[in-house]
């Protein structure tokens, strides 16, 4: 539009002045229609995006960056400070090591765990729809509820697992002294509540690769363990990078589990299953200093996506891309 | 048309009225409280306050112009989240109750809160009193339970150990100072080679709530680090605490299954507490109540109401607030709901003298409470990050206990841990 208003009148045209075209007002608005409609329609979902996930965003950036008393509704602009407090903080780093280690113990053996249960799943098996269905029901369970459950396993004195350790003779596991071991029995409850939701997930995929395929890697010879290879695997890329990544940003996120498995919440008396989230909530709505849990919140933020973009690139390399065969 | 709608509005308001006179609705209150018309109290209570609808109708019957309306929150903390998001701006209750351990973190806002009126003073123990008074002399919290802690024991375990049963024996064997006490505990323990006491940071609580000063000072320095009691309760506890307790801290699921199988004898115990453990020990025959506590007196717990001087209705909640908390009522929510009156004209009550505990092997818990009560003789002064600071000492207690760290070192992570605050 301003392009064509400042033109200069003069400008040299070649050919025959053309004839204006009449659209009619109806003609313009089937126009608009067909350029707006589809913004229209998706708009419902940004806007609300806008209202409860871009601006608490931003806001939390605000935040930040001050000493925000909550009650008083006020703040005081301090810069960088609360960044620097919590990268100061050997809790942070502590924080930081538990989520990893709980990420990788938890992430890893779920997801081949997942490809392995789905690939028997896939075959053909009697009461199918019953498997399948079955590897579900843990995921329908509350995770407070798993949490519970699993909690009351992993007492050190009068857990499950230890009585059963003891009635063998084998010396019963600090669960809730050494962070390792406290990392084992987090993972497991989130190992149990998410592995049949990728195993599904996975068991979808590789019913859409095509039979043709197998038959004829069958007919060239090939064994169940080199069409897992060869074609499930490439064929499943696009799955399990979806798969990967939401493991990824679940596990850096993870709260609930952590959470319920003392009666403290708080990690532990030497942060031993201490995560990022829980010092953030700790931070926030333990000591009421919103402007450290706002910056603790854009570092994990930040964390996320590091971490999601190394994510995409190592499994684009390692899984094959089916499109160069 | 016209004629339509103002019949309809007739019979709106023919049935507003008609709700008026049956219930003394709130419709319309916030213009009529000015003219003393009706009005609609809130009252946010957690857990249970022993406040039950009868009681409330009592207020209701004596003034026909109020209606309360009574919300519980499930758990404190649901309450302090609440507390601390609406205060000072909109949406909280007419009157708040608030719990003694978040209660230093609401004083850091007293000027948002209604002073208790004059008539009202005086009515509290002098420690429950002062604990809700800020630095410009202003008592903002209306006192309503407190927690008296005496020594909560098993009989047949005193028993099987050599030590005494009967609860005047029992009191006048831990009568004396914390050192009195561990002697007892190291000759349980070397009888029975079994833990004493339930955990040691019990015993840390209840070190830290006789000392004068703990961790900030009224002016608001901090003195954790520098201040030598609690660097010494430290070392007592770890030193003597540790080796005869069964658990580092409470309320875990191993400690909770731990009151059933007699693997302690002994428990600090407030008032409150007696229901948890015949709670959860229901089967137990045995525990008793000893009317002592080593070192003098020991409160643990208990709550206050508050008013948010920007309610709508704040001279009526007062005089609710006032109402609740008289020494009358109290001896009622007691017995609705045991939480034990801070209100020294209820302890004449025989209600509450009269009161004994089946369970305890029928301890006279009413005389117990209000002679440990009366024992409490310091108040602590807990500014606003006392809760902070004694959650970090106890994670240290614990960290010795399961054998993370050792005294020292995990004295100085503490040290680290806190100077950042």
């Amino acid at each position: 539009m301003t392009a064509t208003a400042t033109r200069p009148p003069a400008a040299p045209t070649s050919g025959p002045p053309r004839q204006p075209r009449v659209i009619s007002f109806s003609q313009r608005l089937s126009r608009w229609d067909l350029k707006v409609s589809p913004y229209l329609y998706i708009s419902p979902f940004f806007i609300m995006f806008a209202i409860v996930g871009l601006f608490p965003i931003v806001f939390t950036a605000v935040i930040s960056f001050m000493d925000w008393d909550l009650v008083r509704n006020s703040g005081e602009f301090i810069g960088f400070d609360q960044y620097a407090w919590i990268l100061g903080q050997p809790q942070f780093w502590t924080a930081l090591r538990n989520t990893f280690s709980i990420f990788l113990l938890s992430s890893v053996p779920q997801l081949i765990v997942a490809l392995f249960i789905a690939a028997m799943l896939d075959r053909n098996i009697r009461a199918r729809t019953f498997w399948r269905m079955g590897v579900l029901v843990p995921f329908v369970m509350a995770p407070v509820a798993v949490a519970l459950i699993f909690s009351n396993m992993f007492g050190d004195n009068h857990g499950l697992v230890n009585n059963v350790l003891a009635d063998i003779g084998i010396s019963p596991i600090p669960w809730h002294k050494d962070p390792f071991w406290s990392h084992v029995a987090i993972a497991t409850m989130v190992n149990f509540r998410w592995t049949g939701y990728n195993t599904l997930i996975l068991l979808a995929a590789m019913q859409a690769i095509p039979r043709d395929y197998y038959e004829a890697a069958k007919v060239d010879g090939a064994g169940a363990f080199r069409q897992f290879w060869s074609i499930t695997l490439p064929s499943l890329k696009p799955t399990l990078i979806f798969v990967i990544i939401t493991s990824t940003i679940g596990g850096l996120q993870i709260f609930d589990e952590p959470r319920m498995y003392d009666q403290f919440g708080r990690g532990g008396a030497a942060q031993q299953w201490l995560t990022i989230t829980l010092y953030l909530y700790d931070i926030g709505w333990g000591q009421w200093n919103f402007g450290r849990a706002a910056a603790l919140a854009w570092i994990l933020f930040l964390i996320i996506l590091i971490i999601g973009l190394i994510n995409l690139l190592v499994t684009r390399r390692l899984v094959r891309d089916e499109g160069r065969r | 048309m016209l004629s339509r709608r103002t019949k309809a509005f007739a019979a709106v308001a023919g049935a507003a009225s008609f709700a008026l006179i049956a219930t003394g609705c709130a419709s319309g209150a916030d213009s009529a409280s000015e003219e003393g018309g009706p009005v609609e109290l809130t009252i946010a209570t957690f857990n249970d306050f022993g406040y039950t609808d009868e009681l409330l109708q009592e207020y209701m019957d004596e003034n026909p112009d109020v209606t309360i309306v009574h919300n519980r929150a499930a758990t404190s903390n649901d309450a302090r989240a609440n507390y601390f998001q609406k205060l000072g701006k909109e949406g909280l209750a007419d009157i708040e109750a608030v719990e003694v351990d978040w209660f230093t973190e609401a004083m850091q806002y007293s000027d948002l809160l209604a002073e208790v009126p004059d008539s009202a003073k005086g009515r509290w123990l002098d420690w429950k009193e002062a604990a809700a008074t800020d630095a410009e002399g202003r008592l903002v919290g209306f006192g309503t339970d407190i927690g008296p802690q005496g020594v909560c024991y098993r009989a047949d375990l005193f028993e099987a150990a050599g030590l005494p049963t009967d609860r005047g024996e029992v009191a006048a064997l831990l009568e004396g100072d914390w050192e009195n006490f561990f002697d007892v505990a190291d000759q349980y323990t070397a009888a029975t080679g079994k833990p004493f006491i339930d955990s040691a940071n019990s015993v840390l609580q209840g070190i830290v709530n006789q000392l004068e000063t703990a961790y900030e000072e009224p002016d608001g320095t901090i003195v954790a680090t520098e201040n030598a009691d609690i660097e010494e309760a430290y070392n007592t506890v770890v030193e003597r605490a540790v080796p005869i307790s069964a658990y580092a801290g409470q309320w875990s699921d191993d400690w909770f299954a731990s009151m059933a199988n007699g693997e302690f004898a002994a428990m600090l115990c407030p008032g409150w507490m007696h229901g948890v453990i015949s709670g959860n020990a229901p089967e137990i025959e045995g525990w008793d109540v000893a009317d002592v506590f080593p070192g003098g007196g020991g409160n643990w717990g208990g709550s206050y109401l508050t008013v948010p001087a920007n309610g709508k209705h704040v001279e009526e909640a007062l005089k609710l607030a006032d109402w609740l908390t008289a020494p009358e009522q109290q001896v009622k929510a007691f017995a609705n709901a045991g939480t034990f009156p801070s209100q020294t004209e209820s302890y004449a009550d025989e209600d509450l003298t009269a009161f004994t505990n089946e369970y305890f092997n029928d301890a006279p818990t009413g005389e117990i409470g209000i002679a440990r009560a009366e024992a409490v003789t310091v108040a602590t002064f807990k500014g606003p990050k006392f809760f902070q600071f004694h959650d970090a000492l106890q994670n240290a207690v614990t960290r010795v206990f399961d054998g993370v760290e050792d005294q020292t070192t995990s004295w100085n992570t503490w040290v680290t841990e806190v100077s950042a605050f």
